[in-house]
């Protein structure tokens, strides 16, 4: 499992913006760079981010391989109710992790 | 907080800045970065070596195979590893010599665990010591008092200012007589150890002390030294001496 | 005084000093800094570290490994997600350190002026670059679920270039906002091998 880092809140009011941000650890190699043989390092990006609200899709993201490596996002999002949120990134050579946080909305 | 305590901490603060401002001209490579990389640093949901402090945090409650995890001695760490990264390289009975935080963690490993030490600059070394060192965060460096080191001291102080490599300079030369200014456009630090293992968007990963003495000592175009050379011990004992009483900041972000 | 050294395989040295010679593990390129020969004296005096400092401080010269992406590039892959529709300046900041103390990890955020609500809110917010390889930087899709238009992220710069955010609108709109960013380069690196 990927080694992963959600930090959103636990509880919030309904209808207040709460800040979302996700690290996840990643190479992002750009497939632009030799090795030490000399030879490109094949690339190996995460391609796609999206996070989910009880399902509904809030927000998605395609990366390219200008997105440093341990890719940080963050973003806002309005407290709809309670439930989780669930993050999923996916990339090159079959990459997947996936994550969820639970909220209180009161 | 009531409002008395609330102004005996901002006193506290005040007079800590002041104490900064008014003696003390050492400088943590923290404050030569600019704000963006400071608040990289400083939030705990930003930083990237934090992903390294989780995966410690998780090595920390692993058994080993002979059945013991670190948390199963030492008990929970927030409370029995602070200060301890504040206080390496010691001097240890068990192994008969001085050595550093990784040091100790593999000799935990090889006499109390029946596990193999991990290698140097090993994403579990590097992920066990950030989160050892991350308990050490505001804690002042406090070298042990100890005879014992003396010998590895005087020799990371020559080593600090022998010159050395193709450059004829010394570690001296930039961190003493030159540090504020810039070389290719990074400002060259005091070079104190307060914030390892660091995240260094050079590397993109985490790395150690010794690892940053490396990439110093092949910026001077000396040989460098392997991992487990007596060179890179001497130089962390004489580095914390050094920088005693600057607070850890641990696990560092550096460019 | 000879010393061997490993060759670089993209240049030759010139001259006696070493120290021009260092390799750079930055995220698109090898950089090469020009080999000015500098006279290694017994003692090192203040003149001459100023000297070693210039020397690793002058000449930076970036070797593209691939091709860069060119203005035409970046117009183009704008083109692509606009429509070639009009781009206006405002509503959009964009936040980058105007000094980047290191390429491989610049922090970058975008916010933009809009209210959120179903008949006025970002749909998109879209970053590209001018000089990595390629122009595509991100693409982010919101909705009036996030309340606020803002995205942080970390990017890679491969040199001093302009970074360009655009905010498309609901009713397909194109907002815009660029920033121009220094690229310094690291001391003391390590060698790749
Ligand atoms: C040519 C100048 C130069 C010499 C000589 C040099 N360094 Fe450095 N050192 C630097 C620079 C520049 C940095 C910071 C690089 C960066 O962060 O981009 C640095 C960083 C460091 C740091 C990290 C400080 C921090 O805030 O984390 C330490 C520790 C250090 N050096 C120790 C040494 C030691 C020990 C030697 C001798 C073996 C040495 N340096 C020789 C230029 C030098
Ligand atoms: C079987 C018990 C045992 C296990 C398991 C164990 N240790 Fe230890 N550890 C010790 C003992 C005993 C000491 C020495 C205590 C002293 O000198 O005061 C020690 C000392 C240390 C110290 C130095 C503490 C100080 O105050 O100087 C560190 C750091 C440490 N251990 C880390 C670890 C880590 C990390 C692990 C897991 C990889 C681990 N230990 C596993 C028994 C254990």
């Amino acid at each position: 499992m990927a080694n992963v880092l959600v930090n959103a809140p636990k509880t919030a009011k309904k209808g207040e913006i709460v800040e979302i941000k996700a690290l996840i650890m990643h190479v992002m190699e750009t497939g632009y760079r030799p090795g030490t043989n000399g030879r490109i390092i094949p690339r190996n990006i995460i391609g796609d981010f999206t996070a989910t609200w009880n399902g509904r899709e809030i927000f998605r993201m395609k990366m390219s391989p200008a997105i440093a490596a341990n890719p940080f996002v963050s973003f806002a999002a309005i407290a709809s109710e309670s439930g989780t949120i669930a993050f999923r990134w996916s990339g090159d050579e079959g990459f997947v992790a996936e994550h969820q946080v639970s909220i209180t909305v009161t | 907080m009531t409002g008395l305590r609330l102004a005996a901490v901002l006193l506290a603060v005040f007079a800590a800045s002041f104490a900064l401002a008014q003696g003390d001209p050492r400088r943590s490579g923290y404050r030569e970065m600019g704000p963006a990389l400071q608040k990289m640093q400083d939030d705990d949901a930003a930083n990237p070596a934090m992903l390294f402090v989780q995966a410690g945090a998780a090595a920390w409650a692993e058994k080993a195979a002979a059945g013991k995890s670190c948390a199963d001695c030492h008990g929970d760490a927030t409370a029995s590893m602070k200060g301890v990264a504040a206080r390496y390289p010691a001097f240890s009975a068990e192994a008969g010599k001085p050595i550093d935080l990784e040091g100790r963690i593999n000799l935990c490993r090889t006499t109390h665990q029946q596990a193999e030490a991990l290698a140097p600059e090993s994403d579990g070394l590097l992920a066990l010591s950030a989160y050892v060192a991350l308990q050490s965060r505001g804690q002042p460096i406090a070298p042990p008092d100890d005879a014992r080191l003396s010998n590895l001291r005087a020799e990371g102080a020559e080593l600090y200012k022998r010159r050395q490599g193709q450059l004829n300079l010394s570690c001296a030369n930039c961190h003493d007589d030159h540090a504020g200014r810039k070389l290719a456009g990074a400002t060259i630090p005091q070079g104190h150890p307060t914030g390892y293992p660091i995240y260094r968007l050079e590397w993109q990963a985490l790395g150690s002390l010794k690892r940053r003495l490396r990439n110093c000592v092949i910026g001077m175009r000396a040989e460098p030294w392997s991992y487990d050379a007596a060179d890179y011990l001497a130089l962390e004992s004489f580095l914390m001496q050094r920088a005693k009483g600057m607070a850890m900041d641990a696990p560092g972000v550096r460019p | 005084m000879t010393l061997r050294r490993p060759e670089s395989p993209f240049r030759r040295l010139g001259g006696e000093s070493g120290l021009s010679e260092a390799k750079s593990r930055d995220p698109f390129f090898r950089q090469r800094r020009k080999g000015r020969s500098t006279t290694l004296g017994a003692t090192v005096g203040r003149r001459a570290f100023l000297a070693h400092a210039a020397a690793v401080a002058a000449s930076v010269t970036i070797v593209p490994f691939a091709a860069h992406a060119t203005p035409e590039a970046l117009a183009a892959a704008i083109k692509e997600v606009t429509g070639g529709k009009p781009l206006r300046e405002g509503k959009v900041t964009l936040d980058l350190p105007p000094l980047v103390e290191n390429g491989n990890t610049v922090p970058l955020s975008v916010k933009v002026d809009s209210p959120m609500t179903a008949d006025d809110h970002i749909k998109a917010i879209h970053v590209f670059n001018e000089k990595n390889p390629q122009p595509h930087v991100f693409n982010a899709w919101l909705s009036p679920a996030n309340g606020r238009a803002f995205i942080a992220t970390r990017i890679k710069l491969a040199d001093a270039q302009k970074v360009v955010a655009i905010a498309e609108t609901g009713k397909g709109e194109f907002w815009t906002a660029h920033a121009e960013v220094i690229v310094t380069i690291a001391a003391c690196i390590e060698d790749i091998t």
